[in-house]
Order: structure tokens, then C-alpha cells, then sequence
């Protein structure tokens, strides 16, 4: 391996695709879409894949679909996956491997970036090549109050992008893409992850809203919603949004865990964000100042929220709320 | 059973965070402070020793403020304490940290033998979240990551985990690495027992030499990527901030029109 990072151009760019129903997720197409910008892009994707999904990911640039298939349920698990994408390194002569930031992915990236002596950057939100070739990131770092640029010294590097940091746009000629089947087996040959047992595994029902981590708008209800999380629920929707809430909110039983905004919870960086009632803790800071936009609707004016909103309104949640919704649909209605 | 769990001194997060000149983490201002999500790693350590038996290990790297940590440790009640100190280590990212405390483990494994590794689910000042699987690929020890509920019973580690769009109950044979969440516990308070006792603990030091690290392995040298810039956010002038005289709603559906943010 040379010292100094890789030419862009012919250089493969891996991009380790998620699907939900059978189709790739949104975050997908976003690292697709900045992949394109690194070099020659493969996706790669676990378990089955349909023509229609193959065609999606030529649609937004990838050349190439490898496909690997799951015979157990270890066999996602961190390690496993690591495993998989090392040995596709290998075979392609990859030297950047893109991955959505989700906590299962930076540990998969992790090991990766061990195996293959890559720089790893988590997190990010932007990812591109430097004059001379090599990977330059940004990160939020700091509950967002510092933007970090830095570069992969290493020949290979492996990324973690934030959902929502590209926008996923098509490419102007696509092609469709050849699928690439690989034996698991010999991937698998050895992976420590296989001495852990998956016991259980119970997927929990996916909203009819976008999901939260992904979302470009979302709203979150706090402390001031009281347990009632309808005007926080209706002004999502009015705006095609995700439900998000409070440590408060959740460990009070208002809402379920997984909406659980923050550092320890869902990491959401989407285009806006409104917190409703929301006192802007710390720890819930750490998990959404990345967002583009901040909107605060809070009773209290010495709630910490205003001092890094963007907007901010001093009121009642439960009547700035409906009276925004109802504006909102109307001036949608009207176009 | 024995059990180390790994814990890190960072920048307290009520204070100001900064970067120095160079793109590393300022750490000259303000106290710092055990992470809090390592407190949750040495409650669940604390808990199943208490419930079968056995010693709990706290291990930190660091500088020399980073014995705080590990004093935390033992004043919440942890027997054992170990302090990898050494100027080369300045600079590391996650695999030279990953890489020192791989070491310390197994010389403790040497000494004694360590049936479970656990850590917080990340470091509140980095959120490099993936150091307990670092920690395993270098141990060859299965992980069990981001336990909301764990629990050990014979020889097998079993962790509860919620993920963004999945529930799993994962078991793993000790030796294991696992990581817990805030979910999983409400970490003790020191009471004055535990802070006598902690003063009369010694913190054991090793050096990388100690744990026979070659120093171009860590540090400014083994890291593999490099800090460009460094820019704190700016102050944006056009934040505005109303009272509601009855029309806020309408205020807000218009500020999101004229950013285009309708959806």
C-alpha cells in the first residue's frame, strides 16, 4: 500500500446498500449519489435483491450489484458483515467503502477499517477528494458547535455518512447495472461473529411516517407535551415529517423508546427540525443540532432551546401547533 | 467472575469544548469528568459481581487527568484500578486507543484471567461508538454491542438490544465484549464508603512498554487520518425569536414557506 491516498476516477467506491421492503433506502441513494463523486461505484446488498431495486441503483450511479446472500441471522451481524465487505474489498481493489451512520454500521466500518488498515471517519457529513486524491470529510462534532474537515492518510478509507448530508439525485444516463452473486461461505470462513447467537430477532413495525432517522423534516414533542402527543403527530404530518421525542417523553411512557432523540438515542440531522416543548438539554443538543434548520415552540422563554434556534416562538405548543399545521396545509393546497 | 470495564475521562459537557490550534481536543479547559455512559458499563460490572460473585477492573488510557476516571471507578466500588500512561500515546485515534487498551486486557487475562469486557456505549466526547468492537476483533472475543438488558448465567452472556428498526436477544460464550446503554441501569451515587476506600486504592500505571507496544503503533503516528480545520459554528444573525399575540402559528407556517421547508 502507498503511503499517500488513491487517485480519484477508476478508483471502486463500495456503498453498502440497506433495503426495507425490498427496495433500497433512501440513505442508500444518498451514498450512491456521493460515491459517484469518488470514483466508480458498487453497491452491495445482503440477502435477495429484486430487478426493480437493481435498477434503482443504476439509476443513481452504481455500475455493478454484489450481492450476498444471508444464511443465518449471525450472519448480518457486525462482524459478519465486516467480514463480507473485506473480502469484496479484496476482490474489487476498492479503496473506499461508504456506509450509512447507524450505530450497527460504524461498528461494522470499525472492523473493517481494522482488516484492511483503511482510515475511518464516522459520522460524517460530506465526504469527498482532496487535490490530491485523498478522502476529505466533515463532521458535527460537539453537539454540532464545531465543523471538522480532515483527511484519510491511509491508502483506503471507510465512511459512515449521516442521512440527509448528500442529496440522492439520479444520474443523467443510467444503466443497468450487473448483478454479482458471491458465495457467502467463503466470506463468512472464520468470523469471530459467529460464536454469538442471534436468539431473537423482532422487527418493529415501521411507521407510516418517514423514518426518523432518515427524515428531512422532523417534529419532536418534549417535558411541555404533557403526555399528549397529537398536535406534535398532526404537524408532522402536515409537513410529510418524522415523530421524534425527549429522553422525558419516552421514559415517561408517552411515546415509544425508539423515537428517542439524542446522543444515546436516533441521530437525526434533517433539513428541519421542530421541537415542541422541547427544553434542549444537552443530550438531546448532542443528537439534533446537526440539523439544518432549528424551530423551538416553548412556554418557557429561558428554555436553552432558544438560544440556538432559528426560529423560535415563545407560546403554547398546544395552540401555535394546530394553528401552524392547518397554515401549512392550506398554503400546501393551494401550491 | 472477573470483569474490566473501560472507562474515559472527557471534557465535561456543560462546559465550553473547544479545539487547539493543532485539531485536537482542548483539553486544558474546565474539569473533566468520567463519561457518564461509562458509569452505566461499571454499574452493570458492579451488579453481576454482587450477584455472582467475583472482581471488577476499571482501565483507563490517557494523560495524567485521566486517573480521574478510574478513581470514579473505584469509588462507585470497583476493586481493581489500571492507568495506561505514556507521553506517545498523545494523539491516538480509536485504533491506537483500541490497540493499548487490547494490550491491558490481556496482560490482565495473563494475571488472572477476564470473563467479560464491558464498556459504555460511546465516548459523550467523540461518540466513537465502535471501541468495543475494536476491543473484540483484537481480543478474537465475540461482542454483544449496545445491551439494553444484560444478564450472565452459565458461562453465557445474554444482551437485549434495540436497534433503529429491530429488537435482538443475542448470547455469547465468555470470554465476551459487550457494551451497555444508558437503558440499562441507574448508575449508584459513591457513598462515603466507597470514596474512603478509593483513596486507599492504588491505581496500578503501565507504561506502552509495560505492555510492549511499539509507540509508532500509537499515537500522532499510528493514526490514519488527520485533522484538516477545525471551525466552531457560526452565530447565525437572522435567528429570530417571537412571543405568540395569537398569530405565532401563522408566523411559523410562513418563516417555513419562505425557506421553502413545507415539504
Amino acid at each position: 500500500m502507498s503511503a499517500t491516498g488513491s487517485a480519484a476516477g477508476g478508483d471502486v467506491v463500495l456503498v453498502l446498500v440497506e433495503q426495507h421492503d425490498g427496495t433500497p433506502r433512501g440513505s442508500a441513494l444518498e451514498l450512491l449519489a456521493a460515491a459517484r463523486a469518488l470514483g466508480t461505484v458498487h453497491a452491495v446488498l445482503l440477502g435477495q435483491v429484486s430487478d426493480a431495486a437493481v435498477a434503482r441503483l443504476g439509476a443513481y450511479g452504481a455500475v455493478a450489484v454484489h450481492v450476498v446472500g444471508v444464511p443465518t441471522p449471525e450472519a448480518s451481524l457486525p462482524p459478519a458483515v465486516a467480514a463480507v465487505l473485506a473480502g469484496l474489498v479484496d476482490k474489487t481493489g476498492a479503496s473506499t467503502v461508504l456506509v450509512a451512520s447507524t450505530f450497527p454500521n460504524k461498528e461494522l466500518a470499525a472492523r473493517l477499517a481494522l482488516a484492511t488498515g483503511a482510515g475511518l471517519v464516522v459520522d460524517a457529513s460530506a465526504v469527498q477528494r482532496g487535490p490530491d486524491g485523498r478522502v476529505v470529510t466533515t463532521q458535527q462534532v460537539f453537539a454540532a458547535s464545531w465543523t471538522l474537515r480532515g483527511e484519510v492518510t491511509a491508502a483506503r478509507a471507510v465512511v459512515a455518512l449521516k442521512p440527509n448530508a448528500v442529496h440522492a439525485a439520479p444520474v443523467a444516463t443510467p444503466v443497468l447495472p450487473p448483478v454479482i452473486t458471491h458465495d457467502a461461505a467463503t466470506l463468512f470462513d472464520g468470523v469471530p461473529g459467529t460464536r454469538v447467537r442471534v436468539v431473537e430477532r423482532t422487527p418493529r413495525p415501521e411507521s407510516s411516517r418517514p423514518d426518523l432517522g432518515e427524515a428531512q423534516v422532523v417534529v419532536v414533542g418534549g417535558r411541555g407535551v404533557a403526555g399528549d402527543f397529537s398536535p406534535v403527530e398532526d404537524l408532522a404530518d402536515a409537513l410529510g415529517g418524522a415523530v421524534g421525542a425527549t429522553r422525558v417523553a419516552t421514559d415517561e411512557g408517552w411515546i415509544s423508546h425508539e423515537t428517542q432523540v439524542g446522543q444515546t438515542g436516533v441521530m437525526i440531522s434533517p433539513r428541519l427540525y421542530i421541537g415542541a416543548g422541547v427544553s434542549g438539554a444537552v443530550h438531546h443538543r448532542g443528537g439534533m443540532q446537526a440539523s439544518e434548520v432549528i424551530v423551538a415552540v416553548n412556554n418557557d422563554v429561558d428554555a436553552p432551546i432558544f438560544e440556538f434556534a432559528d426560529f423560535g416562538v415563545v407560546g403554547d405548543l398546544f395552540t401555535v401547533l394546530p394553528q401552524a399545521a392547518a397554515e401549512i396545509r392550506r398554503l400546501k393546497a393551494q401550491g | 467472575m472477573r470483569i474490566v470495564v473501560c472507562v474515559k475521562h472527557v471534557p465535561d459537557l456543560q462546559a465550553e469544548r473547544s479545539f487547539t490550534a493543532d485539531g485536537r481536543v482542548d483539553r486544558s479547559q474546565g474539569d473533566g469528568t468520567l463519561s457518564e455512559l461509562d458509569e452505566h458499563a461499571v454499574e452493570a460490572a458492579l451488579v453481576l459481581t454482587e450477584t455472582l460473585g467475583g472482581e471488577v477492573t476499571v482501565v483507563t488510557v490517557g494523560p495524567a487527568d485521566a486517573e480521574d476516571a478510574v478513581r470514579r471507578g473505584l469509588q462507585m466500588g470497583a476493586q481493581h484500578a489500571v492507568h495506561v500512561i505514556d507521553d506517545a500515546i498523545a494523539g491516538s485515534d480509536v485504533f491506537g486507543t483500541a490497540l493499548v487498551l487490547a494490550a491491558a486486557i490481556r496482560r490482565l487475562g495473563a494475571e488472572g484471567g477476564v470473563d467479560l469486557v464491558i464498556t459504555g456505549m460511546a465516548a459523550l466526547d467523540g461518540l466513537m461508538s465502535v471501541l468495543p468492537s475494536l476491543l473484540a476483533a483484537h481480543l478474537d472475543l465475540p461482542q454483544a454491542t449496545l445491551a439494553a438488558e444484560l444478564t450472565v448465567a452459565d458461562d453465557v452472556v445474554r444482551v437485549r438490544r434495540d436497534l433503529d428498526h429491530v429488537t435482538e436477544v443475542l448470547e455469547a460464550p465468555l470470554p465476551a465484549v459487550v457494551s451497555v446503554t444508558d437503558q440499562a441501569n441507574e448508575p449508584r451515587y459513591p457513598n462515603f464508603k466507597g470514596i474512603m476506600a478509593a483513596r486507599k486504592t492504588p491505581v496500578t500505571a503501565w507504561s506502552l512498554a509495560d505492555l510492549g507496544i511499539d509507540p509508532a503503533t500509537v499515537g500522532d503516528a499510528g493514526a490514519r487520518t488527520r485533522v484538516l480545520e477545525a471551525t466552531p459554528r457560526p452565530v447565525r444573525e437572522d435567528r429570530v425569536l417571537i412571543t405568540d399575540d395569537g398569530e405565532a402559528g401563522l408566523r411559523l407556517a410562513a418563516y417555513l414557506a419562505e425557506n421553502r421547508l413545507l415539504g
